[in-house]
Order: C-alpha cells, then sequence, then structure tokens
C-alpha cells in the first residue's frame, strides 16, 4: 500500500504540486514557441509525454551500467534515438502538424525538462516509478501547454482547433484579434498569469 | 473650499473602522488626500515634508497637458474639416467636435484605469495611489483619433495590471504606463493603429461636421507619407493633398495622435514642466539633442532606401511623436535614470535610438515610442554603472591618500 501511494504521489505530483513548467520553470522556451495554436500545443504535449515516459524507462534500466563520467552522453543518446522516432511518426501520421512543429521536435533532445527528469529521477529509480514519474512529468508540461495554447489561439485567432469560436457577428460589430497573443511574449504573460494564480491557491509555493 | 472640508469631515465616520462604509475606507482615504494636502506629519525620525507631495506632482502635469490637449481637440476637428473638402473652419465648431470626439476617450481611459487602481487598493486594503491621474489623460493623447473605444479600454487595463500593479503600484514600474498602452495596441491591434484611416476622424457627431471625405482624401501621417515614398525629391501634403510647410508642422495642423502634433503646445507643456522643477531638463535637452545629431547623421547619408533619412533634422524632431515623447514621457521620474550623468545618458540614447528606429526600419514610421521603452529598460543599468563609477573613483582617491 506504501509503495502504491508512492507511486501514485510520483505520478501525480508533477501535474500540480511540483509541476515541471509552472514550478520547477523548465522547458519554457518550447512553451513559447509550439503554443500559438492549440493543435501543435497537444501535439508537441503528447510527444514529450512519449519521450520522456520512455527515456526514463531504458535509463532507469541501465541506470546501473552507466559510467558516471559520461552519463549525460548517454542520456542524450536515448533521448535523440527516442526524438527521431517520434519525429518520423509524426512525418508520416501527421504531416502538417510537423510542419508547424518543425525544429521543436527536435529539439526535445535539449528539453530541460527530460535531462532533469533522467538526472534527478531516472538515475536513482526502479523503472516502473521512472516510468509513472515520466509520465507524470509529461502530463503537467502538455497541461500548461494546452491552457497556455487554449488562450492564445482564442484571442489571438478567434479560433479553437482551427475551428472560428468567435462569433462572425463580433467581427462585423469591430471586434478585432489580438495579434500580440500570436507572438511569442505574450505565452511568457499567459504562463505567468498561470503561475499567479497557481500560487494564490498554493500558499506553500510562494516565496 | 470650507464646504467641501466640512462634507468630508461630515461623512469621514461612515469610512472609519466600524462604519457602514468602512470597505470603502480607501476610497475616501482618496479622494481626501486629493482635494487636500493631508495634514499627518511622520512620528518617527527627523523628515521634512513638503507640501507638495505626488499628488500635487500630478495635477501640475495635467495642467502642463491641457495646451496639448486642447489643441489636439481643435486640430482633430480641422482634420475632420479639410477631409470633408470645407473653405470655411469655424472655430467653436471644429473644437466642438473635437471635443465630442476625445470626451469619450478620456472617459474610457479614466474610468478603466481608476476602476482597476480602486479594485486593487480595496483588495490590498492600501491607500489608493494617484499614478493613474497622469497616464489617463496620456493615453487619449498619444493613441489615434480612430482607435475603437473597447480597444483603448482593453489596453488600457492591460498596462494598468501587468506593467504597474504586478510590479507593486505606483512608483514601481519598470515601464511607462501610457507608453506600454500604445504599443499593446500597436502591436495588437496593427491594423487599427497605423496607416492611413485612423489618424483623422471621418464620423460626424452629434450633427457636428457631417459630410463625405472628399476623393483626394488621404489621411496618413507626414512620417506615414514620407515612410512609403519612393523616388528622389520628398514631398509632404496635407489629407487632401496640399503641400505642407514647416510651419504646419511646428504649428501642429497636420494629422498625427491627437496631443503630439503640435510642437508650440508641446513646448508650452515644457516651459511649465520646468519652471516647476518637475521634469528633468537634463532629460529634455539631451534627447532633443540626441535626436537632433541622428538626424544629421541620418540626413548627411540619405538614400532613397530609407525615404526617412531625406528628412532634415528639424524636420525629424518637429514630425511625428518626437517631442511630445522627450517632453512628457521620456521624463517620467519613475521610469527614468535618477542619477544626473545617468539621465543624460539616458535621454541622448532615446533620442538617437528613435530617429534610428523611424529612419531605418521602414515598418515603423515612429521610433519615439520604442526608443523610450527600450530605455526605460537599461535605465536601472545606466544608474547602476554611474554609481559603480563613482565609488570607484572615490575608492582611488582614498587609496592615493593612503
Amino acid at each position: 500500500m506504501a509503495i502504491q501511494n508512492k507511486n501514485l504521489l510520483t505520478l501525480f505530483n508533477p501535474v500540480s504540486k511540483d509541476n515541471p513548467v509552472i514550478v520547477q520553470i523548465l522547458g519554457i522556451c518550447s512553451c513559447l514557441a509550439v503554443t500559438a495554436k492549440l493543435e501543435p500545443a497537444c501535439v508537441m504535449g503528447v510527444s514529450v509525454i512519449a519521450v520522456l515516459a520512455f527515456a526514463n524507462v531504458i535509463i532507469s534500466l541501465i541506470r546501473k551500467t552507466i559510467p558516471t563520467n559520461i552519463r549525460i552522453i548517454v542520456q542524450l543518446v536515448v533521448v535523440a534515438g527516442l526524438v527521431v522516432i517520434v519525429n518520423q511518426l509524426l512525418t508520416a501520421y501527421q504531416y502538417d502538424v510537423s510542419k508547424q512543429l518543425s525544429v521543436f521536435v527536435s529539439l526535445i533532445v535539449t528539453n530541460c525538462i527530460l535531462m532533469g527528469r533522467l538526472e534527478a529521477f531516472a538515475m536513482a529509480n526502479k523503472p516502473w516509478p521512472s516510468f509513472l514519474d515520466g509520465i507524470g512529468n509529461g502530463i503537467g508540461y502538455a497541461l500548461i501547454l494546452i491552457i497556455v495554447a487554449f488562450f492564445r489561439e482564442l484571442l489571438g485567432s478567434g479560433t479553437l482547433w482551427g475551428v472560428q469560436v468567435i462569433p462572425q457577428i463580433w467581427y462585423d460589430h469591430g471586434y478585432a484579434n489580438n495579434g500580440l497573443m500570436i507572438l511569442p511574449p505574450m505565452a511568457l504573460i499567459v504562463t505567468g498569469c498561470i503561475i499567479w494564480i497557481h500560487r494564490s491557491y498554493n500558499k506553500d509555493l510562494q516565496e | 473650499m470650507k464646504q467641501l472640508r466640512r462634507f468630508l469631515d461630515k461623512v469621514k465616520p461612515h469610512f472609519q473602522p466600524g462604519g457602514r462604509l468602512q470597505h470603502f475606507h480607501s476610497v475616501y482615504d482618496g479622494f481626501e488626500t486629493f482635494l487636500f494636502t493631508p495634514s499627518t506629519t511622520s512620528t518617527t525620525g527627523v523628515s521634512i515634508h513638503d507640501s507638495i507631495d505626488s499628488k500635487r506632482v500630478m495635477i501640475i502635469v495635467v495642467l502642463s497637458l491641457i495646451p496639448c490637449l486642447l489643441f489636439g481637440m481643435y486640430n482633430v476637428g480641422y482634420q475632420h474639416w479639410l477631409a470633408i473638402g470645407s473653405s470655411t473652419f469655424p472655430f467653436w465648431k471644429l473644437f466642438g467636435y473635437g471635443f465630442c470626439q476625445m470626451f469619450w476617450r478620456i472617459v474610457v481611459s479614466y474610468a478603466v484605469g481608476l476602476g482597476i487602481e480602486f479594485a486593487v487598493a480595496q483588495w490590498r486594503k492600501e491607500e489608493i495611489q494617484e499614478g493613474f491621474l497622469v497616464s489617463g489623460i496620456l493615453i487619449p493623447l498619444i493613441c489615434p483619433i480612430e482607435t475603437p473605444l473597447w480597444m483603448l479600454a482593453v489596453a488600457t487595463a492591460f498596462s494598468v495590471i501587468f506593467v504597474k500593479e504586478i510590479f507593486g503600484g505606483t512608483g514601481f514600474n519598470i515601464f511607462n504606463v501610457a507608453l506600454v498602452t500604445r504599443a499593446f495596441l500597436f502591436f495588437a491591434y496593427p491594423s487599427q493603429m497605423s496607416g492611413d484611416n485612423v489618424f483623422v476622424a471621418t464620423d460626424s457627431v452629434l450633427g457636428l461636421g457631417q459630410g463625405t471625405t472628399v476623393d483626394a482624401f488621404s489621411g496618413a501621417t507626414p512620417l506615414g507619407q514620407v515612410a512609403t515614398h519612393t523616388g528622389t525629391t520628398l514631398q509632404i501634403n496635407n489629407v487632401v493633398g496640399e503641400p505642407l510647410s514647416y510651419w504646419d508642422a511646428f504649428i501642429g495642423l497636420i494629422p498625427g495622435s491627437v496631443g503630439e502634433t503640435s510642437v508650440i503646445a508641446i513646448l508650452i507643456g515644457a516651459v511649465i514642466l520646468l519652471a516647476t522643477g518637475i521634469a528633468s531638463w537634463r532629460i529634455m535637452v539631451s534627447v532633443f539633442a540626441g535626436g537632433f545629431l541622428m538626424g544629421i547623421v541620418a540626413h548627411y547619408f540619405q538614400t532613397p532606401l530609407y525615404p526617412v533619412s531625406m528628412l532634415d533634422a528639424v524636420q525629424q524632431l518637429t514630425l511625428g511623436g518626437f517631442a511630445f515623447g522627450a517632453v512628457f514621457m521620456a521624463t517620467d521620474p519613475v521610469t527614468a535614470a535618477r542619477t544626473n550623468a545617468g539621465k543624460y545618458i539616458y535621454g541622448f540614447l532615446i533620442g538617437v535610438i528613435a530617429i534610428l528606429i523611424r529612419t531605418y526600419n521602414n515598418g515603423y514610421p515612429e521610433g519615439a515610442m520604442l526608443a523610450i521603452l527600450l530605455m526605460n529598460a537599461f535605465a536601472p543599468l545606466i544608474d547602476y554603472c554611474v554609481v559603480q563609477r563613482n565609488i570607484r573613483k572615490r575608492m582611488r582617491r582614498i587609496n592615493i591618500k593612503a
């Protein structure tokens, strides 16, 4: 029972209390880059969940055989291999989205969340908890991406998942999309707002 | 005046703790200290209080903006009458038209900005801060007359919350609130904030100024015209295609954002600010010096590739928002550099960068806004360097003696 509880904590803590983006402030760069629209943000989130979970498992399996001196290189090779697989799958089945994401899928290799989890968790834990940790952190990351993308797409383009949701009659009466929402700085401000709201509910996170 | 005092004293108990309206204490306090200089004194330490507190300072700045505001109202009417092809320009009708156009802008800007300030003050149980008095009048003055009111409201709310309240309220903001409002509008709604159709009001208001625009009408500002200019000889026209002279640009009968067109009105404001010692003459002088110098350099290397470089230095200073920015925006004591040497550097760089952006980036016909915001970000660094240099200098003096 105790072990199960610990596993649950590993899975769900990164979603809110220990969220990689809004508490550890990692992975901000890709958060700016891919959140202009909801669809690429979701695909990016799923890709990161997959890569992170499997990279965690693989590193955890071979953690005792990795020489300490070259562990970063080994981790990078594993992540890079997984990213190539994900990238190939995307180009095969989601060509349009993979065009939009362009270089950012490849850049998952350098995502701080991955390196952070591999170093901090997978190197010291068994495969199953590592897998859960990867899934949890990936979900935490994807969640923030989706919230940011929701507001940016809604206010910046008037659409959600490519479907127009702001009624045409608003536009006829002078409503206009907010062009600033499309620009990367606004992703930072939206993320800042999420952090603001999150911390006002979690007093123990306040500095 | 005495009656006002008596009224305030009469309603005061309601706002004290335990009174009926105790939750609105900060609202009452805000109005009381706005109307009367507070008589409270410090209880600890030795302090010298001047009766010119920040509310009094703000009011003087607002007063110095009045010439720009009044002239801007007249000019709004004047441009409209030109656009509908009228040959007579009845003063009061022109002014009334401009007043009607401007009135709601000022109301919206103050209602949104002060509304947020009051709400935040209540929420944090703080005194109401007075910083928005100036921003509230600056915002309508630096936006094009045709900006939709809801955009003005959204932009004002954004900049009051994210530029001021988040950093801790009046006196803690890194960037100039009014300028961020304009920057927000500029980047969020580019088609409504620049181009040919936003700087001249074309609708009639309350039956004033009826008529359709003439065929030759083009609402481009002088800088807008220059930025899209091709060819070697430069000619700036007014809204119906007649040539404009230096003198027109100096008086301000040109299309542009409401408050920025008239150099004369801005100079009157500058005199008030300098005579009362509120704005720093160091910043003002160095902004103009930097702009003038960069204007000469740009004009010396003029090329049709960057048509703005064909303007001479005097035109660079009189056209667009440069003078307004130099007098009212760059001198904002909160966001400017504090050290005297720092003020020269800060101002000079604003002038240089404003002309640089204006000349060598055809996408942005006006660089003053971006230049001031950029230097706002660097002002603390400039101050730091100046202070460090001074410390080093004095350290050396000590070492020599020892």
